[in-house]
């Protein structure tokens, strides 16, 4: 079989497996449903973009002059609903978690390529409800829907946007499913669990949140729209209902969803680092167990929200210490990739510079995200930029940076082209400097008492303001660059061996970009991250650090 | 003959079995804590207002709700025996009794339409004109509704799920002998089945243990 397929004429590379809108409308094949996710988000991306430059130029002055109060609610609201649902979460695991995945295990597709391609139109279907709420006004509610507001007072269009919050977890219900059956089903020979490359453990880390999570908050959201359709008093406390109830459920989604986001981000960064450092993965298996436990502790994290709502102070002290626990396996993450650098070869590509933006700034994210952890300094800083600031640097500062990571490091494989370096390089030291300038001065002005989600504020801020939303501007023109220079690589780029970055995984092993069928031959396994093949498979690497 | 079952990514039958009863149990796993977040907050008002759950469980209707959980519970053994009599290559009495789980789990839903008639008539829909003041009551007529609404929801799901293997059994009842998708379907319609018999004791069975 091997000697016949080298004598066939090679098989049509996936972006050349047929030219029509309905070959890609209704493709099962992972790579190109892994397109269609990419193309989706980038909308959304951009459209939470666009809201967000909007808040952030009212910003500039004290007064509020740009827009109203209610626009300015809205245009946060749709900035969270939008970033959170509608790019986040689906960002990694659903373009680069679909097209790798299979090739990284040696798979033809996915387990279930049917349900795949469903899981695209659910977000298609969840994204329609967002663009709706858009056209009949927005939603003032804030992305997290608190009640009493959202069920009892507020005018806006709280009905269609939860309902496109709804439709799009079960999108990624099924994408988790898929992942986690695919992972146990379809391993190529060889291909043991202790030789997964970690961005398929991180896959299937953040599978399984999403399968435990996402539900939970399907249902919450079906209590929103029980309350506020049907009139059932749930969450409404003048006839008996409980809004806290409400956060409780809220955050028990909301919480773990942040490991949604930030898993494919540690995964991302991993093969990353190795490969750029020409070295092998310190501590492996610690990495392992670090993400499993991240996933699971985050499960029990998500009391810290809700500090100041009145919970007991017992629960609030079991909540803190659980807080501090999950800094735990994160702190070894960052511990292992800092020590995969020593004595390694490094080489500076744009990856590897979106890579070490990702692992400064989930660093100070992490750490600033124990003082939230610390109930005192969390009673202090409730509501203030700092929390802004804070989860900016994980989600933003961490799961974009290994975005941008992962796209310049697998653009070779999924397109075939080769980016231009210069341009990439700056693009992402632009967007270190830009994400810095926006949300640092929000950690300070955040500690000194500018509360979130005010459009008019005591003129003594300004200047952090000021600061803030120049930092914007450069983070915008960064988010701009690869847009061009992507889309010019894509038209007129070199062409990519199969392996650019002489990388280690099998998805290396195929053409790029790859056959339908993922590998012409099929690929041969070895042990995980082996960058220094003639220290031999189990000696040397680790010990030197 | 497996030729016709096998599709890709996988290489053998018994791999694309194993993974797809696998995906349902994952999945099902997801519906458990779709209906756990409802059973949380039961739960909580429950402990709250202990006397209103307890005026408001004695208004369900026991006999519709006894009546269907013994229908479900059939629906549940019919299934059963169909899976066995496909593995055994018994295609049409599967068939036969895939047809008899869809008769009785639309007869499940009709009679639940008439529980609800009659609860709306009874003004137990919460809103202005709810019939119980007690606190608390209102609440678990509220969780009563949507946890059976939900609920009929999964049925309806199951009922499109077995129909399809219906459908597609029609000209050749052996297709189910070798299909995946028979067992991932009596799976999922095992837990609707499973889901209400935790509903039945919460909604028909509270404030009826005598005490009440």
């Amino acid at each position: 079989m091997t000697e016949a397929a080298y004598l066939q004429p090679p098989p049509p590379d996936y972006l050349h497996d047929g030219h029509t809108l309905g070959s890609w409308l209704f493709t099962t094949d992972h790579k190109r449903i892994a397109i269609l996710f990419a193309l989706s988000i980038t909308f959304f991306f951009f459209i939470g973009a666009v809201a967000i430059s909007i808040v952030r130029l009212e910003l500039v002055t004290p007064a509020g002059d740009l827009v109203g109060d209610d626009t300015y609610n809205k245009l946060f609201t749709i900035h969270g609903i939008v970033m959170v649902w509608f790019f986040l979460i689906p960002s990694i695991p659903a373009t680069f978690g679909n097209f790798l995945l299979p090739l990284m295990i040696g798979a033809r597709d996915l387990a279930f390529p049917r349900i795949n391609l469903l899981s695209w139109y659910l977000y298609v279907g969840g994204a329609a409800f967002t663009v709706l709420t858009l056209l009949i006004g927005g939603v003032d509610t804030g992305w997290t829907f608190y009640t009493p507001y959202s069920t009892m007072f507020s005018n806006t269009a709280v009905l269609t946007a939860a309902m496109g919050v709804f439709v799009v977890g079960f999108s990624s219900v099924l994408t988790g499913v898929n992942f986690i059956a695919t992972t146990h089903t379809l391993r190529t020979r060889g291909m043991t669990w202790f030789r997964l490359p970690l961005f398929v453990w991180s896959m299937y880390a953040t599978s399984i949140v999403m399968v435990l999570a996402t539900p939970v908050l399907a249902m919450t959201l079906v209590l929103i729209v029980a309350e506020r359709w049907l009139g059932l008093p749930i969450f409404d406390p003048s006839r008996g209902g409980d809004p806290l109830l409400f956060q409780h459920l809220f955050w028990f989604y909301s919480h773990p969803a942040v490991y949604i986001m930030v898993l494919p981000a540690m995964g991302v960064a991993s093969e990353i680092i190795a490969c750029f450092a020409r070295r092998r993965l310190f501590g492996y298996s610690f990495m392992v167990y670090a993400l499993v436990a991240i996933a699971v502790i985050g499960f029990f994290v998500w009391g810290h929200h809700m500090f100041v709502s009145g919970q007991s102070p017992y629960a609030n002290i079991v909540f803190s210490f659980l807080s501090f626990m999950v800094a735990v396996p994160s702190a070894i993450k960052v511990f292992n990739w800092t020590a995969t650098l020593y004595r390694g070869s490094i080489a500076f590509d744009a990856p590897m510079l979106y890579a070490f933006g990702f692992l400064g700034l989930f660093t100070i994210g992490g750490l600033t995200g124990l003082f939230l952890a610390t109930v005192p300094i969390d009673i202090h800083v409730t509501d203030t930029y700092f929390v802004v600031a804070h989860f900016h640097y994980i989600m933003v500062g961490g799961s974009v940076s290994a975005f941008f990571g992962a796209l310049h490091f697998w653009w070779p494989k999924i397109t075939g082209k080769l980016y231009p370096e210069l341009w990439a390089r700056a693009a992402a030291i632009a967007m270190f400097i830009g994400f810095n300038l926006t949300f640092f001065p929000q950690f300070v002005m955040g500690y000194l008492g500018m509360p979130r989600r005010y459009h008019i504020y005591p003129p003594e801020f300004q200047v952090y303001h000021v600061l803030s939303t120049a930092g914007a501007a450069v983070l915008g023109v960064a988010y701009f660059m690869p847009l061009f220079y992507l889309i010019w690589s894509f038209r007129h780029g070199g062409r990519a061996s199969a392996n650019p970055w002489q990388a280690q995984g099998l998805e290396w092993q195929t053409p790029s970009p790859p056959p339908h069928e993922n590998f012409i031959v099929p690929p041969v396994v070895s042990e995980p991250y082996d960058y220094h093949p003639q220290e031999g498979p189990t000696a040397g690497g680790e010990t030197s650090a | 003959m497996s030729d016709t079952f096998l599709k890709p990514p996988f290489e053998t039958l018994e791999r694309q079995h194993q993974a797809v009863s696998f995906g349902m149990w994952v999945f099902l796993v997801s519906e458990v804590l779709l209906f756990a977040g409802l059973f949380a907050g039961y739960s909580v008002y429950r402990n709250l207002y202990p006397e209103g759950f307890l005026v408001a469980g004695r208004q369900t209707d026991i006999v519709y709700g006894t009546v269907n959980t013994a229908i479900l519970m059939t629906s549940s053994l019919t299934i059963a025996v169909a899976g066995r009599a496909a593995r055994a290559h018994f295609g049409r009495t599967a068939r036969r009794l895939l047809i008899a789980t869809m008769t009785l789990g639309l007869t499940f839903l009709i009679l639940k339409g008439f529980e609800y008639r009659e609860d709306i008539a009874k003004h137990l829909l919460p809103g202005p004109s709810f019939a119980l003041a007690q606190p608390g009551a209102e609440i678990f007529f509220s969780y009563y509704w949507v946890m059976t609404g939900i609920h009929a929801t999964h049925v309806t799901g199951g009922l499109i799920a077995v129909g399809r293997l219906v459908i597609a059994s029609r000209r050749d009842a052996t297709w189910l002998s070798g299909s995946a998708s028979e067992d991932a379907t009596a799976l999922y319609w095992h837990l609707v089945d499973v889901i209400w018999i935790v509903l039945y004791p919460l909604l028909y069975l509270t404030g009826r243990t005598g005490h009440g």
